[in-house]
């Protein structure tokens, strides 16, 4: 059974269509990439599995639990990080930490705490306001809030996008460790082409909230007589149909 | 309902207040003011005014309910500020927090805080300007409880006020305790209003309570059927409030307000 089934889902704004009718699945110990241009619906869809916004049809399940009749117990096996979504800057790590590990009902909270302040580098700013954190700090503590109740399904919205190389190349390491030592599967959007071909197993293309392209990012440029997964990117974003036409 | 949850909602707010002294000053900053105003007006007024009339528990009394509203209502209120202020709604909306515990946490937060408010209002009215709580007997229960749930009842609806208009519309919230004031005949009888003025006093739950305390104060029985009537209007309030956020929310869900509140893109 995938960890998360998305099933003919669709979403309008008046007349504009966010995502049309789109399916998908997220199994244990994959990491898919959902990928398009700006406005594609990839923000949209993640919102949906959410559980924080819902859709005029089409059904989301997390463990084979219906998100919007059962959402409590499916999103308490989920969990997100999103570069625009910072944690409260007006509380330390440790009380974010805290605070939501308490939401998602975690087991012996203050042992996993502390086994994250240590693996996101993050003990020396414990009781440092959020706020006061550097963006890569930032963006580490959000991680580790994501992780916090082991997620089954992570949900990570561009969480490199705001990150130097260096941090990003440990953000990235630390997800492929989390996926590797555990049963999470994980759901991440990026507009950085070389990150999704080094981190992502299979890749969603998004454009006018339609999947237009999946496959293996190291073997779908070529299947489009792209030279990288780059091109093709461009390709979805200012020639959809070309690909359509393939 | 899970309790934890709903604690949790407690616990921000007792971290917030702990490392914030411009939140610890407003949970018994102004209410002192207020008792110490009224206190010295209700004193000068018995000294210039018949003999026979204390105005400390009728004035004084009066200011110090209406307070202990008011601070129930803005308990509630605040306490949900506080998610937006911090663009916190994504984050706390996307975990497994049931909308009715997530209320739940915001009410307990309020009695809390005011619980501070009160017992400092106490402390000053008594020592002060030597307020007796058993000029009012036993009925201070009841009045303090209908407030306490009206209070509670606006400070919902002042939240989904500003969960549906967004942030700049807490501006909308504040005054409400100074608008219905007047309305509610804390400082006077309700029979010195205009006609149309007291009909909207008469769906008002104080207005049944400043009445009853100023029986109290002069001998008289207070109406049981009053109070009753009280208690069953502030629970409509508080059942047509919580329609009302919950019917808000459920909106938010669908128009996508939650992912983008700080957009404002319904006002």
């Amino acid at each position: 059974m995938p960890i998360l089934s998305v099933i003919e889902l669709r979403k309008t704004y008046g007349d504009i269509i966010a995502v049309d009718n789109i399916s998908f699945n997220v199994a244990k110990n994959e990491i898919v990439g959902l990928l398009g241009p700006n406005g594609a619906g990839k923000t949209t869809t993640i919102n949906m599995i959410l559980g924080v916004l819902e859709p005029d049809s089409g059904g989301i399940t997390i463990d084979g639990l219906d998100i919007f009749s059962r959402r409590s117990q499916a999103v308490s096996r989920t969990n997100f990080s999103a570069s625009y979504t910072p944690l409260p800057g007006n509380l330390t790590v440790l009380q974010n930490l805290m605070i939501f590990g308490r939401l998602y009902s975690v087991k012996n909270l203050s042992k996993r705490i502390e086994e994250l302040l240590i693996y996101f580098d993050l003990a020396k700013f414990r009781n440092t306001k959020c706020g006061l954190l550097s963006s890569g700090e930032q963006t580490r503590v959000s991680l580790a809030k994501s992780i916090l109740n082991s997620p089954h399904l992570l949900l990570l919205d561009e969480p490199t996008a705001s990150l130097d190389p260096a941090t990003a190349s440990e953000v990235r390491l630390k997800i492929k460790e989390f996926v590797a030592k555990g049963e999470g599967g994980v759901l991440w959007t990026s507009h950085n082409m070389y990150e999704v071909e080094e981190i992502c197993g299979r890749v969603l293309f998004l454009s006018h909230g339609k999947i237009l392209l999946e496959g293996n990012p190291k073997t779908l440029p070529q299947e489009y007589g792209k030279k990288t997964l780059e091109e093709l990117f461009i390709t979805v974003a200012r020639e959809p149909l070309t690909l359509r036409e393939n | 309902m899970c309790f934890q949850r709903i604690f949790t909602i407690v616990l921000r707010q007792i971290y917030l207040i702990r490392g914030s002294f411009s939140r610890v000053f407003p949970l018994f900053a102004w209410i002192g003011v207020d008792m110490i105003l009224w206190g010295f007006l209700t004193k000068y007024l018995n000294n210039v005014t018949r003999v026979d009339f204390n105005f400390v528990p009728a004035l004084l009394g009066a200011v110090l309910l209406w307070d202990f509203f008011g601070r129930i209502m803005q308990g509630v209120t605040i306490a949900f500020f506080e998610d937006v202020w911090s663009r916190n709604f994504l984050n706390i909306f996307a975990t497994p927090l049931l909308i009715s515990e997530y209320v739940s946490g915001l009410i307990l937060t309020s009695i809390l805080t005011s619980l501070v408010g009160l017992i400092i209002m106490f402390v000053i009215a008594a020592t002060f300007f030597h307020l007796s709580f058993f000029a009012y007997g036993l009925l201070i229960v009841p009045f303090l409880l209908v407030l306490f749930l009206f209070g509670i009842s606006l400070g919902i609806f002042g939240s989904a006020i500003v969960l549906r208009l967004g942030p700049a519309s807490e501006w909308f919230i504040w005054p409400i305790p100074a608008i219905i004031s007047p309305f509610a005949g804390v400082l006077y009888p309700v029979s010195t209003l205009p006609g149309w003025m007291q009909a909207i006093a008469k769906i008002l739950p104080p207005s049944y309570i400043f009445e009853g305390l100023r029986a109290a104060i002069r001998g008289e029985p207070v109406s049981g059927l009053s109070l009753f009537l009280a208690a069953i209007l502030t629970l409509v309030f508080i059942f047509l409030a919580y329609r009302l956020f919950t019917m808000i929310y459920r909106n938010a869900l669908k128009s996508g307000l939650i992912a983008r509140y700080s957009a404002e893109s319904v006002s």
